[in-house]
């Protein structure tokens, strides 16, 4: 099959996009799928909670504590106030004292005393940890447009997975 | 991908059946936990292939998960509106993840695994929101069966986790458990004798909070609240389900109390606005959805203080669920306009209250 946007190479990846509630199956090539995979997500809407993290690190914060971006997902301080939400687990880490402000003022306590959780042992989570760094290399690897890297990548997550 | 919810038992609500502790007040207990998948962005902000990555180890690992029998994974994202509508009108789907809303279109990836009482929503705000659903008030016996697949799923697929925040959540107001708890409780007697305010600030004392019959955001209609925990961190699940118990406990006592003082102070004045309420449903040839839920509650506080006797809570609750648009819209076979839709609303809350008339009294 052949690619449905550039009409050239080989179709290898089967994605399935929703544009106005409608259901598309595109069949793309390596390439053409990877500059797709850009950006997906939309602009949402400001969320109350940005407001309230913004009145919070006014008070407690030093200037600057903020700055930066997560290493993983590329979230900022200002992301995370227009939509509320975090971009992924590794920006807990990496705007830690906010959170843990923020937390404490949400939940009153900031430490979880719920049931522990050990991720799976062994080839399980070491499997998932290489797989987790190999995807971050993809994600980086697209970003800069580095196709080639990107397609070895591809390769050693898929014979992982 | 057509849906067919006959596949499941009871299509995916059996908790209608009336038949867990409480049941004429509280309808259902739930409860969820949201968990991420470890090495992946969190849905809002992951692309379609990753969103695509997370369906596919989790789907592989629940498919490997003991005592799950009848169970069916729906990709919502291959879902016509209609459809998607249905399962969110059933409560086996937010609305986020259904894409109803503007603001959350249709995500890529977006799928549902239903078991007998148990969902699992994928790529929903988390990666995963686990679900359980169960008749009556039965926090305990909902909260049991959903930390089994939690743990097993857990040692199959790598969470994200926090040694300090727990389990990490694409909303700070889940993180830590990640668990929300709530029963979809009705309260038509605290609403009558208009203790309503009081009880719903005691709550929020307690560290809890209430919404309508859609969860977040949804208003409350025919006097259901749904009471959920506020908090998830720093309290173990047990110390918040403890908390539920016990002020959901003294909620219902109250509404019991409420029921009492209204029988014996205005006996006849409700007894005939609750059958009033019961001729109006047996009789209307148009109702809108808003009107058809707050004649239901008349009729269900009326079966409650047995003011009506021969109707079954079950039937009560299944027409809470299917009178809604989307359902109507598929008994009817085609797409209904809002007037349309009024008028088979009350053909078939006609219909269903006609095959019990028999007994009522």
């Amino acid at each position: 099959m052949v690619c449905d946007n550039c009409h050239e190479r080989d179709a290898v990846v089967n994605l399935t996009t929703i544009e106005n509630n409608a259901v598309r199956q595109l069949h793309l090539c390596e390439q053409c799928a990877a500059e797709r995979g850009v950006e997906t997500t939309s602009a949402t809407p400001k969320h109350p909670l940005g407001d309230f993290l913004q009145a919070v690190q006014a008070q407690t914060m030093p200037a600057g504590a903020d700055a930066g971006k997560c290493g993983f997902c590329g979230l900022t301080m200002k992301d995370f106030r227009a939509t509320g939400r975090m971009g992924c687990a590794r920006c807990y880490s990496t705007f830690e004292p906010s959170m843990r402000e923020l937390l404490r003022r949400v939940h009153g306590n900031p430490r979880h005393n719920g049931r522990p959780y050990r991720a799976p042992k062994d080839e399980v989570l070491e499997k998932a940890s290489v797989l987790g760094e190999l995807r971050d290399k993809l994600r980086r690897a697209i970003e800069q447009e580095q196709f080639e890297v990107a397609a070895q990548l591809r390769d050693r997550i898929r014979v992982l997975e | 991908m057509t849906l067919d919810l006959s596949l499941l038992p009871d299509g995916g609500v059996r908790w209608l059946d009336a038949s867990g502790a409480h049941s004429d007040v509280v309808l259902s207990t739930r409860v969820r936990l949201a968990r991420n998948v470890d090495g992946y962005a969190f849905t809002g902000r992951a692309r379609d292939g990753e969103r695509l990555r997370v369906l596919q180890q989790v789907r592989e690992a629940l498919h490997t998960l003991s005592g799950l029998p009848e169970r069916l994974l729906v990709r919502v994202d291959e879902l016509g509106p209609g459809e998607r509508a249905m399962l969110f009108e059933r409560h086996l789907v937010s609305k986020e993840l259904a894409g109803l809303e503007p603001q959350h279109p249709l995500r890529s990836g977006a799928a549902v695994y239903l078991s007998d009482g148990l969902s699992v929503m994928i790529n929903e705000e988390d990666h995963l929101r686990l679900q359980s659903l169960q008749s009556g008030f039965e926090l305990r016996a909902a909260y049991a069966a959903l930390d089994r697949i939690d743990r097993e799923l857990g040692a199959r697929v790598p969470f994200s986790y926090h040694p300090e925040f727990g389990f990490l959540t694409a909303c700070p107001t889940n993180v830590g458990t990640g668990m929300r708890a709530s029963v979809l409780i009705h309260l038509p007697g605290l609403v009558l004798t208009k203790e309503i305010g009081r009880v719903l600030a005691g709550l929020q004392q307690m560290g809890l909070t209430y919404r309508g019959l859609y969860g977040e955001g949804s208003e409350v209609v025919g006097n259901f609240f749904q009471i959920s925990n506020q908090t998830t961190l720093g309290r173990s699940e047990e110390e918040l389900l403890d908390q539920l118990i016990r002020v959901v406990g003294h909620v219902i006592e109250r509404e019991e109390e409420a029921r009492r003082v209204l029988l014996r102070d205005a006996g006849y004045i409700i007894e005939d606005k609750l059958w009033r309420a019961y001729g109006t449903l047996r009789y209307a040839r148009s109702l809108t959805f808003d009107e058809a839920m707050n004649y239901l509650s008349g009729v269900r506080l009326a079966v409650g203080l047995k003011l009506i006797r021969g109707l079954s809570v079950y039937t009560l609750n299944k027409l809470l669920i299917f009178s809604q648009a989307a359902h109507l819209a598929a008994t009817e076979g085609r797409p209904l306009t809002e007037s349309e839709t009024n008028l088979a609303r009350a053909r078939y809350v006609r219909k269903a209250l006609e095959d019990e008339a028999g007994a009522v009294g």
